[in-house]
């Protein structure tokens, strides 16, 4: 016993700390994260986000130095009250925001950085980093912002925001800080013009010193810029866009037919980007994001549904000569208006009578279209077999649902389906007939439409059958790279030569119809005005508000170098504001200058605020007038 | 080696020894080694230093192993005598490092004599054991072997270095082995027990767990008529030990001894202060995993996080840069070089050389199980070297004439034989 006492100690003891080992090293693994946690630091490295140019190689983004002040709040010292005081008023914060800050970071993580007080300029930096050393644990960031060359295009460019705690989770290249596009160019294009952070990881030492390289450098990486991007947009177009709108709201799309590349996206009311930058910018994006009346965040021509009104006749044209119920001679007399059982009367306005195809399209005849329509329908045996082959025609020039550009997807509108009606009327319980939807042959009824839908059949029908995807990205850095999405041809389901009666009738919209106020010298355009009535809700009752004024167009006749479709919210007939904004968009595309001064000073001048005050006003108030 | 012929030392011994010092010098140049040095040999580098010590060392070897066996045995107390007086005289010479009064300077050098003490007291020890007339059944032989053992231990107490003063604990050891009663040791591990348990649960749960466990005991008793006076005195004397525990610990330890009871006993969690150097070290070998990060890679090592990684701490540069299977493979080293011993000693013919053995062996033990205890957070912190590992002359040095005056007698042994 006396023997062997010590020799079963020293083997007992030899197998508790090898347990012991073991549990360390091998079985409880949290050491090697706190190990990397205290001794190694990552340092990022900020890549230059990729400049902006329009299709002219205009610069309309670059981007300027910022300067961060950041946190990591384990490193942080208490401060005695004058010196954080002191701190406050460097950082132009109170001295609750400042805990409330910090109390923030502490809670996202205490080891990693979070921005203390964003975006300082040049001139702040310099002032800050001869101070920052007195407060323990704070630092300066430096990053690039943007800098926007021009004033206009923010629905376009959209805007770039630090990322939120979902980006974070869900994408584990962002950290606390970071920025990310949000909306329009800068979102969509994210990843090419972000390019890649650079990551420097550096041994510390236990004072939290940098004491070389971790690992000489091998984990490391350079930071790899951004690319510059290329617009399909006309800096001058989209900035004279922006300028016609003024005092209106609404939207302007304008494409190239045969490439489908965007020229324009205006919607108003527009913010200058440059509101969103710098250390007012949340201030800024606040107000802006609560602005629920005029909505300048909202983009009209992505986001805006509206009803097409009269435009959409040259669709039901189409689709009544492809379906060969009408023929481009026949005539149909119209009595003010059209009669579709017992005295249901959907009225029309005074013209003569009767019509064939391209005088129905140029005096906007009500009666012409709700008959091609309902024989379209009633073509079928069954009104629901009808509707689907109507809206069939519909789907292939990319209406009814997302038409797949490269920008947020905005909104899909609404083409009707016999399912659609079958739940409205609860078919088969009651039966529903092409009459119960004959507003859908003059763009009114159920059918909605966003303006880069309605562009999109402009640019197909001045294509004679067929589309580009619009698209408005034309190069990265400088070498061409469009999608092969963007390079395909989609073809409608109409045959090419129904086309020429129908762009004949747009054209004498424009010689001798409803747009023949806006005519300019040595251009020929085809077009189509609509007036399309809207409603509102006030204190939960529809209200019927003065019509929306609609154009859509494309010029030259022959050989298409523009479509556009323009929407003033509000602004009654066709012709009034629409198609003058259409006609001076279209000069200034193919002509570069404008001839008719008054048409555009008439634009510029006009304002429609008193119309959109209207409904807020409280008081009874008259429309169309 | 040196020897005359027919001398033959224990070669695997002087294996154990070498592989410890080489691996122990690796680790002090990682431990210590930085990159802004450029000179490779640079004298005011640690490892550099250390490889001094333990070229001086290889130089000593030859001159132990070259003394009579017999020398050690007929001067045993000369040399006990002169290292008490060398500990006595570091209170009117010693320098103050660290808050401890341990160290002589003598041109450059500093010298810590307790280091050696280990030594002269083993052999003291043997001596006054091996003695015909000494009887370690009787109490008065008891008493004074006990008083050769912890004399240096109450010269070292003061200085402060609890930690050095603790190892003299590791002779009770040999005394046992020797024929001390085992009650001894038993009390050793009662009063252990009670000294954490107070410090653990406090006083009054001690004596309420006391009384139980007494009165169980009487009560199975019954049929041996035990005596109630006995079993209350024997109650008394430990609530009265657990009282003056408390009364010690909160009146007499310093701050300092307390946080580092109270941070082993989990009574206070605190990364930051205290408990910075057990935490770091624990952070440092857990990052090890299995096969650790690479000599020269730790980042823990190479950030110096750990106090103390090239002297105390040294374990957490093993543990982290060579992973468990390194850090274990050091431990067996050590188990296998008190192991050896301990089978030495046993065979040993002379018994001053077995007691001297068995000393070496439990001293060994104790500096291995404290010092690896205290780094991967088993035991409290005690500030005493990793034998052979530790950078530090007086240590290596004190190691090494341990370990090769036993290798000389055992070698002596061998031609008796």
């Amino acid at each position: 016993m006396r023997k062997y006492l010590f020799l079963l100690i020293v083997i007992s003891t030899g197998i508790l700390i090898s347990t012991r080992l073991f549990y360390l090293q091998v079985y409880d693994t949290s050491a090697q994260i706190s190990s990397q946690n205290n001794a190694v630091k990552k340092i990022f490295d900020f890549p230059q986000r990729g400049f902006i140019f329009d299709r002219n190689g205009k610069i309309l983004v670059s981007n300027q130095p910022s300067y961060d002040v950041m946190v990591i709040p384990k490193n942080v010292e208490t401060l005695d009250p004058n010196l954080k005081q002191e701190f406050c008023d460097l950082l132009k914060i109170t001295l609750e925001d400042y805990d409330r800050i910090l109390e923030k970071a502490r809670i996202y993580s205490p080891r990693l950085p979070s921005v203390v007080v964003a975006q300082f300029t040049k001139e702040e930096y310099a002032y800050l980093s001869e101070k920052i050393w007195k407060y323990k644990g704070f630092y300066i960031q430096k990053r690039a912002l943007r800098d926007y060359q021009v004033s206009n295009s923010a629905n376009v460019f959209g805007y770039i925001a630090e990322v939120n705690n979902s980006i974070i989770k869900k994408n584990p290249y962002y950290l606390m800080g970071d920025l990310i596009g949000k909306s329009g160019v800068e979102m969509e294009y994210e990843e090419v013009l972000r390019g890649k952070k650079g990551v420097k990881y550096l041994q510390m030492d236990r004072f939290n010193r940098e004491i070389g390289p971790y690992k000489e450098g091998i984990y490391d990486t350079i930071p790899i810029n951004g690319k510059d991007i290329t617009l399909t947009i006309d800096a001058v177009l989209q900035e004279y866009g922006e300028r016609l709108l003024i005092n209106k709201r609404g939207g302007i799309v304008a494409l190239e037919p045969a490439t489908g590349e965007i020229l324009a996206l205006i919607t108003a009311p527009n913010y200058d980007p440059k509101l969103l930058v710098g250390r007012e910018r949340s201030k800024n994006f606040t107000k802006l994001w609560y602005d629920t009346i005029s909505r300048p965040l909202f983009d009209r021509v992505l986001q805006g549904e509206y009803p097409p009104g009269s435009p959409f006749k040259s669709l039901t044209a189409l689709i009544g000569l492809q379906e060969g119920v009408i023929n481009t001679s026949e005539k149909i007399p119209c009595y003010d208006g059209y009669n579709y059982g017992g005295n249901k009367k959907l009225g029309c306005h005074p013209h003569r009578s009767p019509l064939s195809m391209v005088g129905g399209i140029s005096n906007s005849c009500n009666t012409y279209f709700c008959s091609v329509y309902r024989r379209s329908i009633e073509r079928y045996p069954s009104p629901q077999e009808g509707m689907d082959n109507w809206k069939k025609h519909l789907e292939s020039f990319g209406l009814g649902n997302y038409i797949g550009y490269d920008l947020p997807p905005g909104k899909k509108g609404l083409i009707p389906s016999s399912e659609f009606y079958n739940r409205w009327y609860k078919y088969p319980k009651y039966k529903w007939y092409a009459t119960a939807t004959i507003s859908n042959a003059i763009g009114q009824g159920e059918v909605i439409l966003t303006p880069m839908q309605m562009v999109n059949f402009t640019a197909a029908i001045a294509n004679k059958g067929w589309y580009y995807k619009p698209h408005i990205l034309k190069k990265i850095s400088n070498i061409d790279t469009i999608s092969s999405k963007y390079t395909k041809r989609y073809n409608t389901t109409i045959d090419a030569q129904y086309f020429e009666p129908v762009i004949e009738g747009m054209f004498d919209v424009y010689n001798e119809g409803t747009a023949k106020y806006i005519q300019i010298p040595d251009i020929e355009i085809c077009g189509k005005t609509g007036t399309a009535e809207n409603f509102t809700k006030i204190d939960g009752k529809k209200v019927q508000l003065t019509d929306h004024s609609i154009f859509i167009a494309f010029a030259p006749k022959d050989n298409p170098k523009i479509a556009i479709a323009v929407i003033v919210e509000n602004g009654y007939w066709g012709s009034r504001w629409a198609g003058k904004i259409a006609g001076l968009m279209i000069e200034k595309h193919l002509k570069g200058e404008i001839t008719r001064k008054d048409m555009e000073a008439y634009v510029l001048n006009g304002s429609l605020l008193e119309e959109y005050e209207k409904p807020y006003s409280g008081k009874p108030f008259n429309i169309n007038y | 080696m040196l020897g005359s012929k027919g001398i033959k030392f224990d070669w695997a011994t002087i294996f154990i020894y070498i592989v410890l010092v080489s691996i122990g010098w690796i680790n002090i140049y990682s431990a210590s080694y930085n990159t802004t040095s450029t000179v490779f040999f640079d004298f005011s580098q640690i490892y550099i230093k250390q490889l001094i010590w333990i070229s001086l060392s290889l130089i000593l070897i030859p001159f132990i192993l070259g003394v009579e066996a017999k020398f050690y045995e007929r001067f045993s107390s000369v040399i006990y005598m002169i290292s008490l007086i060398s500990l006595i005289g570091l209170f009117f010479l010693g320098k103050n490092v660290n808050g401890a009064t341990s160290w002589y300077f003598l041109g450059g050098f500093s010298i810590q004599p307790s280091e050696f003490a280990k030594a002269a007291t083993a052999l003291a020890l043997a001596k006054y054991v091996s003695d015909i007339q000494t009887d370690l059944k009787s109490f008065k032989n008891q008493i004074k072997s006990l008083i050769i053992v912890f004399l240096p231990a109450l010269i070292i107490i003061p200085q402060p270095d609890p930690g050095s003063a603790l190892v003299y604990v590791a002779l009770i050891f040999p005394l046992y082995r020797e024929g001390l009663h085992f009650i001894y040791l038993l009390l050793g591990f009662i009063v252990a027990a009670l000294f954490v348990a107070t410090l653990a649960f406090g006083t009054l749960w001690v004596a309420i767990s006391i009384l139980i466990i007494v009165a169980i005991i009487y009560f199975k008793n019954n049929k041996n008529k035990p005596s109630i006076f006995k079993h209350g005195i024997i109650a008394v004397a430990c609530i009265g030990f657990s009282i003056s525990v408390n009364f010690i610990f909160e009146n007499v330890l310093e701050q300092r001894h307390r946080d580092r009871f109270n941070i082993v006993m989990g009574k206070e969690v605190d990364t930051k202060s205290i408990g910075y150097n057990t935490n770091q070290s624990e952070i440092a070998i857990g990052s090890g995993g299995w096969t650790g990060k690479g000599w020269l890679q730790g980042t823990q090592t190479k950030g110096k996080f750990v106090p103390e990684q090239d002297t105390d701490y040294i374990f957490s540069t093993v543990g982290e840069e060579w992973g468990f299977l390194g850090s274990i493979g050091v431990v067996i080293l050590f188990i296998a070089l008190i192991v050896r011993l301990l089978i030495l000693a046993e065979r040993q013919k002379s018994q001053f050389s077995r007691v001297y053995g068995y000393s070496v062996s439990a001293i060994l033990f104790f500096h291995f199980f404290i010092n690896i205890g205290m780094v991967s957070g088993l035991l409290p912190t005690i500030g005493i070297p990793l034998p052979f590992f530790s950078y530090g002359g007086s240590s290596l040095w004190g190691f090494t004439i341990l370990l090769f005056i036993f290798i000389r007698l055992d070698a002596s042994n061998y031609i008796n034989r």
